[in-house]
C-alpha cells in the first residue's frame, strides 16, 4: 500500500518539480530560440509517456498487490495491444524527430551574409581573429606559430595582414548580425559554449570547425570551455560583449591588425607589450595570474622583489636571476605549496628580456584580462 | 538440439578440485568464479564510490577538503567513470551473473570451457591490479576523463600523463582479453550446452540478455582494444594516429597528420554498444525479477526477445550521437539522430511489457521486486532524457553539461545498479542457502532508490542552465551558476553521501547473512527456472544429480489456469 504511495509521490513530485523549478535555461540571447521550442515539445511528448507509464505502474502495484490464494491473469501475449503500442511510440518519435531535424538543418546552413570570426583556443585561454577590412581571414598553419606570430598566419598570404588580432579573452560582436564562428585549436580539444546562445561546437586541433548564430540581445555573456582540456579546463572562460553597431566600431578601431603587430614587435624591443605577448603565446598566463589569485603557479601580481618561501624551507628574493632560472629550469626552486608541474622553456634571449620587463612591470599589479572566477583562499 | 540427442555435457568430465587452492582460488566451478568476479567487482566498485563521494564534496562544498586539487579531482572523475562502467558493471553483469546463471538456467553442468573460464577471471583480476597500480605510479592515475580523448590524454596539462595513461591503457587491453575469454565461453555454452528440451525460445530472458550482450561485446571490444594500442603507440613510440600538428605550452611537437576524431569514432564504436552490454543483461534480469515476484508470466516474451535482438543490432549504428558537437560533418547529424530515435521504439516496448506484466498480476513486494520497480521508474527517466540528447539539435545546448551527467547516471549507472542489487537479493539464497536480512534490505532499498532519484532528477535542470560537466569549480554568481544552483549542489552532495554510506550497510548484510541469515530452502521464491530446481542448495560442483534435468515448457509458467500451484517449473512434464 505505502509502496504504491511512495511511487506515486515520486511520479507526481517529478512532474511538479518540472513546473516549479527555478533552475532552467537563461533567457535566450541568439536566434536559436527554436532550440528551446524543440526542447519544450520533447518535454510534452516525454512527459505524457512518463505520466502514463508511472501511473500505470503505481496503479498496478496498488491494485494487484499480493493476496493469498489470488491468481494472476495468464496472458502470454496480446499481439494487437503490442502492435498499437509500437505504432503509437513510432508516432511519438516522429513527432519529436521531425521538428528536431528541421531545426538542425537550419543550424548547419550558414547564411551567406554571416561575418566570420575566428575563435582560437589553447590550454587554457581564448583568443580571436577578425577578418579586417577585406572581409577575409588569412590562411594559417600551426607550424608558423611564434612569439611574433601568435596565430600562425602565413606571411605570404596578403589576406592576413589586415586581420584583427584580439589577444584577450574578451570579444565584442555587433548585435543582430549573423556570425560564423570558425574554431581552431593550438593544442587539444576545447569547446566554445555560451549558454545563452544555446549553441556550441568543439575546437579540434588539425581542423577548422564552425557553427553560426545571430546575437539578438545586448549585454555581456560568459564563454565557457565545454570540452575537457586538462587541469585548468574549468578556468578557461571568456566574455562576449554584444554591442550596438556604433560601440562595436569604436572597439574595433582600437584593436591592432597583424601588420601593425609585426611592425611594433621587433625582436630586440624590451617593452612590456612584447613581454606580455611572449607570456601569452607561451601559455604562461594560463597558470600564473596577474590579479593575485593563485592558480596552478604563483601569481605574478607584485612578484618582483617579493620574498618566496621554497619547499625546502629557504627563502629567495625574486630578482632577475631567479626569474630567469624559473623560466629555463623551473624545477630547481619550487615555491612552497605548488606542484613542480611547470615545463622548462627554451626561449631566445630576446624573449626572456621581454618577459623580465613584463614581470617587473607587474610590481604594482596589472589589470588582468584573465577572469579567475573564484579565489580559493577567501 | 532435438529432444533425443544426448547433450554434450552429459558426457563431459568435470575437473573436481583436489585442494583448497583449486577449490577457492583456481576453481573451475562456474559458481565459484561467479563469486570471484562478484567480490572483485564490488571491491573496486567501492573504490569508485568513495571517489564519487570526494568529487561530490568538492562540487557541493568547494574547498572543504583542501587536498582535493584540480588534478586529484580529475583523476577521481576518470577512475570513477572507468571503474564503474567497465570494472564494476560489465564485470559484474557478465562475470558474476553470467557465470552463475548461464549453466544453472540452461541445465548444464558448467561452462563448456571451465579452464578458460578460470583463466578469464584471473586475467580480469590482473587488469584490476594494473588499474589500481595507477594510484601508486609517479604522477598518479590519468586524469583524462573516462573517454581518454587524445591529444589531451597524452599531453602535458593533464595529470598522469607520464605513467597513469599507460597503466590505464594496459589495464583496458588486459580487460579486453579477459572479456573475450569469458564471452566466447558464455556464447558457446548457450549455443551448445543447453539441456534436452531447452530450445532457444524457452530460455529465460536473463540468458537471452547475457547472450546478446556477449555478442555485442565480441564485436565492440576490439575497437577499444585497437584504439588503446594506437594511443599507446602515439604515447610511447611517437606515432601520430590521433595526433595532428600541435603547439603544446609553447613547444611545437613532433607529431603531425593524425586525427583526434578518429579516436572518438573508434571509442564510441565501442562505447555505445558498451552501454547495451550493460543494459541487455539488466533487461534480462529485471524481466526475471518482475515475472517471478509478480507471479505472472512475462508479457510478450517473443516481442521481448526480438526487442533485445533489435536493440543489439541497432546499437552499432548510433555511436556518433556522442559526437554531434565534436566537429564531424554536419550531415552525420541527420543519420545518427534518426537511428538513435529508432532504438527508442524497441526499448519503449520493453518498458511497456514490464509494466503490462504487472497488470492483473499478484505482486509480492519482496526486496527484489522493489528494486525492479525502482529500476522501471529510473530507467524511464533516463531513457526519456536520452530522447533529448539523441535528437541532434537538442544535444547542441545540452551536451557536455550536467544534463548528460544526470542522463547517463540514471540510465546506465543507477538503473543497472538497482537491478544488480535486485538480482543479488534474488539469487543470494541459491548461492548460499540463506536469505539476506529483510529489514536491512528495506533500509538499503529505500535510501538507495529515493536517494539516487533525489541526486539525479534535479541534476538534469542544472544542465539546462548550462553548467558544464568536468568542472572542478564553477565560480558562484555567474549567469550560468547562480547562488541557487550552488544550493542545489549542496543538497545533491548530501544525498550522495547518504546513499554512499548505505552501500556499506549492504556489504555488511552480504557478509552477516552468510553466517546468520535465515535458511532459504531450495526454492524460496517459488520460481520456475532451472536454477531453483537443483537437487542441492547451494548446488554442488556439477550442479545436477546423475542425470540432467529435462525441460518441458517455457520459463514463465506462473498462475497457469487449472494448475494446483501458481507456478510450474520448467522441468515438470506437461499433462497429456
Ligand atoms: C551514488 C553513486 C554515484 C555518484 C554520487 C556519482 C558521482 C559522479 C560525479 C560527481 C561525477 C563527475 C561529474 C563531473 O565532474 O563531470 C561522475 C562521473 C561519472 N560517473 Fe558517477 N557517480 C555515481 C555512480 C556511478 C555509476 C553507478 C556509474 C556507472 C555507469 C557511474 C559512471 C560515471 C561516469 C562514466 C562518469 C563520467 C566520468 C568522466 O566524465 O570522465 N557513476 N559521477
Ligand atoms: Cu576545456
Ligand atoms: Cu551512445
Amino acid at each position: 500500500m505505502w509502496v504504491a504511495a511512495a511511487l506515486l509521490v515520486v511520479v507526481v513530485g517529478s512532474v511538479a518539480f518540472n513546473f516549479l523549478t527555478p533552475w532552467w535555461f537563461g533567457e535566450v540571447a541568439s536566434n536559436w530560440g527554436s532550440i528551446d521550442d524543440t526542447v519544450l515539445l520533447t518535454f510534452w511528448v516525454c512527459g505524457v509517456v512518463f505520466i502514463l507509464v508511472g501511473l500505470l505502474l503505481v496503479f498496478s502495484v496498488y491494485k494487484y498487490r499480493f493476496r493469498q490464494g489470488a491468481r494472476a491473469q495468464y496472458e502470454p501475449e496480446n499481439t494487437r495491444l503490442e502492435l498499437w503500442l509500437t505504432v503509437g511510440t513510432t508516432l511519438g518519435v516522429v513527432a519529436m524527430l521531425g521538428p528536431g531535424l528541421f531545426v538542425w538543418d537550419e543550424f548547419i546552413r550558414v547564411p551567406a551574409d554571416a561575418t566570420e570570426m575566428e575563435v582560437f583556443g589553447e590550454q587554457w585561454r581564448w583568443r580571436y581573429r577578425l577578418p579586417g577590412t577585406d572581409g577575409k581571414l588569412g590562411t594559417t598553419d600551426i607550424g608558423n606559430i611564434s612569439t611574433r606570430n601568435p596565430f600562425g598566419l602565413n606571411d605570404d598570404d596578403p589576406n592576413g595582414l589586415d586581420d584583427v588580432l584580439i589577444q584577450s579573452a574578451e570579444i565584442h560582436i555587433p548585435v543582430n548580425v549573423p556570425v560564423k564562428a570558425l574554431l581552431r585549436s593550438k593544442d587539444v580539444l576545447h569547446d566554445f559554449f555560451v549558454p545563452q546562445f544555446r549553441a556550441k561546437m568543439d575546437l579540434v586541433p588539425g581542423m577548422v570547425t564552425y557553427f553560426w548564430f545571430t546575437p539578438t540581445k545586448l549585454g555581456e555573456f560568459e564563454i565557457l570551455c565545454a570540452e575537457y582540456c586538462g587541469s585548468s579546463h574549468y578556468l578557461m572562460r571568456g566574455v562576449v560583449h554584444v554591442d550596438r553597431p556604433k560601440e562595436y566600431e569604436l572597439w574595433l578601431q582600437s584593436q591592432p591588425t597583424y601588420a601593425e603587430m609585426i611592425a611594433g614587435s621587433r625582436p630586440s624591443s624590451r617593452d612590456i607589450t612584447t613581454g606580455r605577448n611572449v607570456a601569452e603565446t607561451n601559455g604562461c598566463l594560463a597558470c600564473h595570474s596577474l590579479d593575485g589569485s593563485q592558480v596552478v603557479g604563483p601569481t605574478w601580481q607584485g612578484l618582483w622583489g617579493r620574498s618566496e618561501r621554497l619547499v625546502d624551507g629557504s627563502v629567495v628574493t625574486v630578482d632577475e636571476a631567479y626569474v630567469r632560472e624559473s623560466i629555463i629550469n623551473p624545477s630547481v626552486k619550487i615555491v612552497d605549496g605548488f606542484a613542480p608541474v611547470m615545463l622548462s622553456y627554451d626561449l631566445p634571449e630576446s624573449d626572456i628580456q621581454a618577459l623580465l620587463a613584463f614581470v617587473r612591470s607587474t610590481e604594482g599589479g596589472v589589470a588582468g584580462t584573465d577572469r579567475i572566477p573564484e579565489c580559493k583562499d577567501c | 538440439m532435438s529432444e533425443t540427442e544426448v547433450p554434450y555435457q552429459e558426457t563431459m568430465g568435470l575437473h573436481h578440485p583436489r585442494s583448497w587452492i583449486t577449490r577457492y582460488w583456481f576453481s573451475q566451478d562456474h559458481k565459484v568464479i561467479a563469486v570471484q568476479y562478484g567480490v572483485t567487482a564490488i571491491a573496486v566498485g567501492l573504490v569508485a564510490l568513495v571517489l564519487s563521494g570526494l568529487m561530490r564534496i568538492q562540487i557541493g562544498f568547494p574547498g572543504l577538503l583542501p587536498f582535493i586539487t584540480p588534478d586529484i579531482y580529475y583523476q577521481a572523475v576518470t577512475m570513477h567513470g572507468m571503474i564503474m562502467v567497465i570494472f564494476l558493471l560489465t564485470a559484474f553483469l557478465l562475470g558474476a551473473f553470467g557465470n552463475f546463471c548461464v549453466p544453472l538456467m540452461l541445465g548444464a553442468r558448467d561452462m563448456v570451457f571451465p579452464f578458460v573460464n578460470m583463466l578469464s577471471y584471473h586475467v580480469y583480476l590482473l587488469s584490476v591490479v594494473v588499474l589500481m597500480a595507477s594510484y601508486f605510479v609517479p604522477g598518479g592515475p590519468t586524469g583524462a576523463g573516462w573517454t581518454l580523448y587524445p591529444p589531451q590524454a597524452i599531453l602535458p596539462g593533464t595529470p598522469g600523463v607520464d605513467w597513469g595513461i599507460v597503466t590505464m591503457l594496459l589495464s583496458l587491453i588486459i580487460f579486453v582479453v579477459a572479456f573475450t575469454m569469458g564471452g566466447l565461453n558464455y556464447l558457446t555454452t548457450i549455443l551448445q550446452a543447453r539441456t534436452r528440451g531447452m530450445t532457444l525460445m524457452r530460455m529465460p530472458l536473463t540468458v537471452w540478455g547475457i547472450m546478446m550482450a556477449t555478442i555485442l561485446g565480441l564485436f565492440a571490444f576490439p575497437a577499444l582494444f585497437v584504439s588503446a594500442v594506437m594511443m599507446l603507440l602515439d604515447k610511447l613510440v611517437g606515432t601520430s594516429f590521433f595526433m595532428p600538428a600541435i603547439v603544446s605550452f609553447g613547444q611545437p611537437l613532433e607529431h603531425s597528420g593524425g586525427s583526434p576524431l578518429l579516436f572518438q569514432h573508434l571509442f564510441w564504436f565501442f562505447g555505445h554498444p558498451e552501454v547495451y552490454i550493460v543494459a541487455l543483461p539488466v533487461f534480462g534480469v529485471v524481466s526475471e525479477l518482475i515475472s517471478v515476484h509478480s507471479r505472472k508470466n512475462i508479457f510478450g516474451y517473443r516481442m521481448m526477445v526480438w526487442a533485445l535482438i533489435a536493440i543489439g543490432a541497432l546499437s552499432f549504428v548510433v555511436w556518433a550521437h556522442h559526437m554531434y558537437v565534436a566537429g564531424m560533418h554536419p550531415y552525420f547529424g541527420f543519420f545518427f539522430a534518426t537511428t538513435t530515435l529508432i532504438i527508442a521504439v524497441p526499448t519503449a516496448i520493453k518498458v511497456y511489457n514490464w509494466v503490462l506484466t504487472l497488470w492483473k498480476a499478484n505482486i509480492k513486494l519482496t526486496i527484489p521486486m522493489l528494486f525492479a520497480l525502482a529500476f522501471i521508474l529510473t530507467f524511464v527517466v533516463g531513457g526519456l532524457s536520452g530522447l533529448f540528447l539523441g535528437n541532434v539539435i537538442i544535444d547542441v545546448p545540452l551536451s557536455d553539461t550536467y544534463f548528460v551527467v544526470a542522463h547517463f547516471h540514471m540510465v546506465m549507472g543507477v538503473a543497472p545498479i538497482l537491478v544488480i542489487f535486485g538480482g543479488i537479493y534474488h539469487w543470494y539464497p541459491k548461492l548460499t542457502g540463506r536469505l539476506l536480512n529483510n529489514t536491512l534490505g528495506h533500509l538499503h532499498f529505500w535510501v538507495t532508490f529515493l536517494g539516487t532519484y533525489a541526486i539525479y532528477y534535479p541534476m538534469h535542470y542544472l544542465g539546462f542552465m548550462g553548467v558544464p560537466r568536468r568542472y572542478y569549480a564553477m565560480g558562484v554568481g555567474s549567469d550560468f551558476y547562480p547562488e541557487s544552483a550552488a544550493t542545489l549542489n549542496e543538497f545533491i552532495t548530501i544525498a550522495a553521501l547518504v546513499v554512499g554510506l548505505m552501500q556499506f550497510v549492504f556489504v555488511y548484510n552480504l557478509i552477516a547473512s552468510y553466517f546468520r541469515g535465515k535458511p532459504a530452502g531450495s526454492n524460496p521464491w517459488d520460481a520456475t527456472t532451472l536454477e531453483w530446481q537443483t537437487p542441492k542448495t547451494p548446488p554442488n560442483h556439477g550442479n545436477w544429480g546423475d542425470t540432467l534435468p529435462v525441460v518441458h515448457r517455457w520459463a514463465y509458467d506462473y498462475s497457469v489456469p487449472g494448475e494446483e500451484q501458481d507456478f510450474v517449473p520448467q522441468n515438470v512434464e506437461r499433462k497429456p
